[in-house]
């Protein structure tokens, strides 16, 4: 019962979130929000201060994966100064840095 | 279907925008097979995780009664004139428009077994999965004589709003030499550096427009958040002006006499010009109502799915939750809410919610250009989110005006950037 109805939802799911989709660029919604549900452990949070607009923090927006995980590496083993990434960074090992910046990097 | 019947009809919920109509009115069938997820709450956990939930093309609810929210980070800088409230005030209006339904109504109930939410006038919403982001309420039978009506005159100003007016007004019109007093209540509560910073703001205040001022800080507990760079900072910079008694020195507030403007600790009563009580706090009301908060007031999760220990299938996050060693602040509840939401659409596709990392950072004024932060990095260990071992920490004790300038900066920007990703 309960098995059915999970697979059932998860087409309607899908179908639905299609009409949501591609109604989304004539209504100007959802600048970068971003789909969360393949995103790797962290990624997602980075965006509280990384936007879609740099602000006096930059967006992460034009940079490659290889540029985002070239500067947490340098934060991590301080090879780059730091007011705060420094102590971000040292939280996440190589890889799960190197799969955030992939993440993060693949945008639009 | 028969479940689905029982939605409300359309007109019991304030659809969100064209995009929410056109796929309801367009494509029912579609529609109606999505899954339901409820949120209870529109605060920085509760609108982000709805934001993203609908990404995922899960049908959501937003269950909110205020037609605008005012952010408490940064309503700190309002108390010192630095900032008006039309800076910390957001619509709906983005989200209702990207297609989250809005109900305007304040949830009443949760019935946990046939999974479905009551609303203040009586409609009820089913849900497949529910979020809880209720933030806090105060606690108003913690502190002897400290109850809503004596707030209008010791205003707590910890949820922002016309509270923060008031204490705003309040130091406005104290005479120069007056003496402000803060109460700090012992942890858990709401933004842990917030009283810190509060006094450090309210003392810029002070020293700009009215020297002969003094301010205590009451606190009811021995050590606080950034403890070692506030102190050296106030010294610096105000001079005598911020007095700070911690729990061993006498500073626990055990009651106020709010007509007369009086704490009283266990050493003695202290009389204020102007007093702010930050009094204990707990879950909003409809997580201790339901049941998902246990006896200390706040809803133990798993650190994985954010699911309350209480009631599977019922999420928890934001303040209300208790995340180990995570903040409850807006930082916070803006990551726990994208974790959250990843964990809610993998498990209604019936995939698993897989381990998540945690980030907090909160920055603190000590002054419009001298800012100070604390970070952490989180992962669920035993049960609870947990800090990962050499990551984190305040900035350095030692550094030059220009990184105080920069953090300063930075935390404009940060404030910036997040409330575009939940509100813009």
């Amino acid at each position: 019962m309960r098995r059915t109805r999970t697979a059932t939802t998860s087409i309607g799911g899908a179908l639905s979130a299609l009409l949501f989709f591609s109604g989304a660029p004539t209504l100007g919604f959802a600048q970068d929000l971003r789909d969360v549900s393949g995103a790797p452990a962290g990624a997602s949070a980075c965006l509280g201060c990384h936007g879609a607009q740099p602000t006096s923090l930059p967006s992460l927006a034009n940079l490659t994966a290889a540029d985002i995980d070239t500067a947490m590496e340098q934060f991590r083993t301080g090879a780059r100064e730091a007011t705060l990434m420094n102590r971000i960074a040292k939280g996440f090992t190589p890889d799960e840095s190197k799969a955030i910046a992939a993440w993060l990097g693949a945008k639009k | 279907m028969k479940r689905l019947d029982a939605y409300p009809s359309r007109r019991d919920v304030m659809l969100g925008g064209v995009a929410a109509a056109a796929a309801a009115f367009a494509a029912p069938a579609l529609a109606q097979a999505a899954p339901q997820v409820v949120v209870i709450g529109g605060g920085y956990a509760g609108a982000t995780c709805a934001r993203f939930l609908q990404r995922e093309g899960v049908n959501v609810t937003l269950v909110e009664p205020n037609a605008t929210y005012v952010s408490c980070p940064f309503s700190n800088a309002v108390l010192a004139g630095l900032r008006d409230m039309g800076q910390q005030t957001f619509t709906y209006d983005a989200i209702a428009a990207q297609g989250v339904r809005i109900a305007r109504q304040a949830a009443t109930k949760i019935d946990r077994d046939a999974k479905r939410v009551t609303l203040a006038d009586g409609t009820t919403l089913a849900y497949d999965r529910l979020v809880l982001a209720p933030g806090i309420d105060m606690n108003f039978t913690a502190l002897p004589g400290y109850d809503q009506a004596a707030s209008d005159i010791l205003p707590h100003a910890w949820k922002a709003g016309p509270q923060t007016l008031l204490l705003r007004q309040q130091l406005e019109a104290m005479a120069d030499g007056g003496t402000v007093v803060i109460s700090a209540p012992a942890n858990p509560f709401r933004c842990p550096p917030g009283p810190y910073e509060r006094a450090s703001l309210i003392a810029w205040y002070l020293k700009t427009n009215k020297p002969k001022s003094k301010l205590i800080i009451l606190d009811a507990k021995d050590s606080f958040s950034k403890q070692g760079l506030f102190t050296a900072a106030w010294k610096e910079i105000y001079g005598d002006m911020i007095e700070w008694v911690g729990l061993s020195g006498g500073g626990k507030v055990i009651e106020v006499k709010a007509a007369e403007k009086i704490f009283v600790t266990e050493f003695g009563e202290h009389r204020a010009d102007v007093g702010n009580v930050i009094p204990p706090q707990r879950a909003g009301r409809i997580a201790i109502d339901a049941g998902i908060a246990d006896q200390t007031g706040w809803c133990p999760i798993d650190p994985v799915t954010f699911e309350a220990r209480a009631q599977a299938g019922v999420h928890v996050i934001g303040d209300a939750a208790v995340a180990g060693g995570m903040p409850k602040s807006a930082f916070a509840a803006n990551a726990q809410a994208k974790a959250c939401a990843q964990a809610v659409a993998l498990m209604l596709r019936g995939a698993q919610a897989p381990e998540p990392k945690l980030i907090n950072t909160c920055y603190s004024l000590v002054k419009p250009d001298y800012g100070i932060s604390v970070a952490g990095v989180y992962s669920p260990a035993k049960g609870l989110l947990t800090d990962v071992p050499g990551a984190g920490g305040v900035s350095p004790a030692k550094a030059p005006d220009t990184v105080r300038a920069a953090e300063a900066s930075y935390a404009e920007g940060w404030y910036k950037t997040i409330t575009a990703e939940v509100f813009g």
